[in-house]
């Protein structure tokens, strides 16, 4: 369900996804690497679908490569969902 | 929307079954006969809400459907030719309207056009490795979003003894289930930290009616010296399918009497 949401909810909404594959939620900041969470393609993937179901973003592969943060991830969907 | 998967099952949690069986269901492709129709029933009693896919065979859908409500299950039949994309999509929101998210996939269908490879004719080839691979990796890419999202989810593939070793005239078909087989591996690995299983069961001669013009004396070259019975194939599926079977990702397991030994 596509909803619009305004970006402290989308950046809350992409931390609690990112939380849900692993890393303590605690670390899970906007200046943290996809990296230094251990955040893999699968797990982008799943956030792709997530954001996708969420907000009716739908994000491609070449998108998500261009992703390097937290922020970088937040930033794409409020751009896109605007 | 997330799945979780709960603990609670009760009727599923017996042998063979899975405590998932209440939070979603098993589609299986070409079930209206064979092994198939034998597959929609094994996981029908093992506590799944089955939909019986089929292409054009209703009577046979309507029996399968019968069969597992017979038993004590649930079924929807679902008319789609896994050729077909968009009525595949169809057949799988309807079961998901009915039965919520498929967290067990089989990918049964099947069709052969046998001929030596010097004859075989370009829509020969083409229909055979869109049906026999490319709906399963289709379907399997569509299931996978719900199932990595519930944290379960059992994809198991029907290939063939025919692929992993040669079997003269079915250039096309061994070919598709070699691929069936490469993509169960390689798709494993992929989902396999999200509790998402894949694999293949490959059977050897078993007697159905996509078989019946098969020589008898192909049985001598059995060591088992019988054919195998659509009831041998689904019990490993079933397997495959349940809790029992979590540890068990990216494998072929043969049902051939012997076969490939």
């Amino acid at each position: 369900m596509a909803t619009t949401a305004t970006p402290d909810q989308v950046e809350t909404k992409v931390f609690d996804a990112i939380a849900s594959f692993g890393p303590d939620r605690s670390e899970v900041t906007r200046e943290a690497t996809l990296e230094s969470l251990d955040i893999d393609s699968l797990d982008l993937a799943e956030l792709s679908q997530i954001i996708e179901e969420e907000y009716g973003v739908s994000l491609k592969g070449s998108d998500v490569a261009e992703i390097k943060t937290v922020g970088d991830a937040v930033d794409l969907v409020v751009s896109r969902a605007a | 929307m997330g799945v979780g998967v709960s603990a609670t099952a009760a009727q599923g949690a017996a042998f063979g079954g899975s405590v998932a069986t209440d939070q979603g269901c098993a589609f299986v492709t070409g079930a209206s006969r064979g092994i198939g129709a034998a597959v929609a029933d094994a996981l029908g009693r093992a506590g799944w809400p089955v939909a019986v896919n089929y292409a054009r065979d209703e009577s046979g859908a309507r029996d399968t459907v019968s069969a597992v409500e017979d038993a004590g299950g649930r079924a929807l039949a679902v008319q789609a030719d896994v050729s077909d994309s968009a009525a595949t999509e169809e057949a799988l929101a309807r079961a998901e309207d009915r039965f919520g998210p498929v967290l067990v996939l089989v990918n049964n269908a099947g069709v052969r056009a046998d001929g030596l490879l010097l004859n075989l004719p370009d829509e020969d080839w083409a229909r055979v490795l869109e049906v026999n691979l490319t709906a399963a990796f289709r379907l399997t890419r569509r299931a996978l979003r719900q199932m990595i999202r519930a944290r379960f989810g059992r994809v198991i593939n029907v290939a063939s003894v025919v692929g992993p070793r040669a079997n003269a005239g079915q250039a096309n078909y061994a070919a598709a289930k070699a691929g069936l087989i490469g993509l169960t591996r390689t798709t494993a690995v992929e989902v396999a930290r999200r509790g998402v299983t894949v694999n293949a069961v490959a059977p050897g001669f078993v007697a159905t009616s996509m078989t019946e013009d098969v020589p008898e004396d192909v049985l001598g070259s059995i060591p088992a010296r019988r054919p195998g019975s659509p009831d041998d194939v689904a019990a490993c599926v079933r397997f495959l399918a349940s809790d029992e079977a979590s540890y068990v990702t990216g494998t072929t397991l043969y049902v051939d009497g012997g076969m490939s030994a």
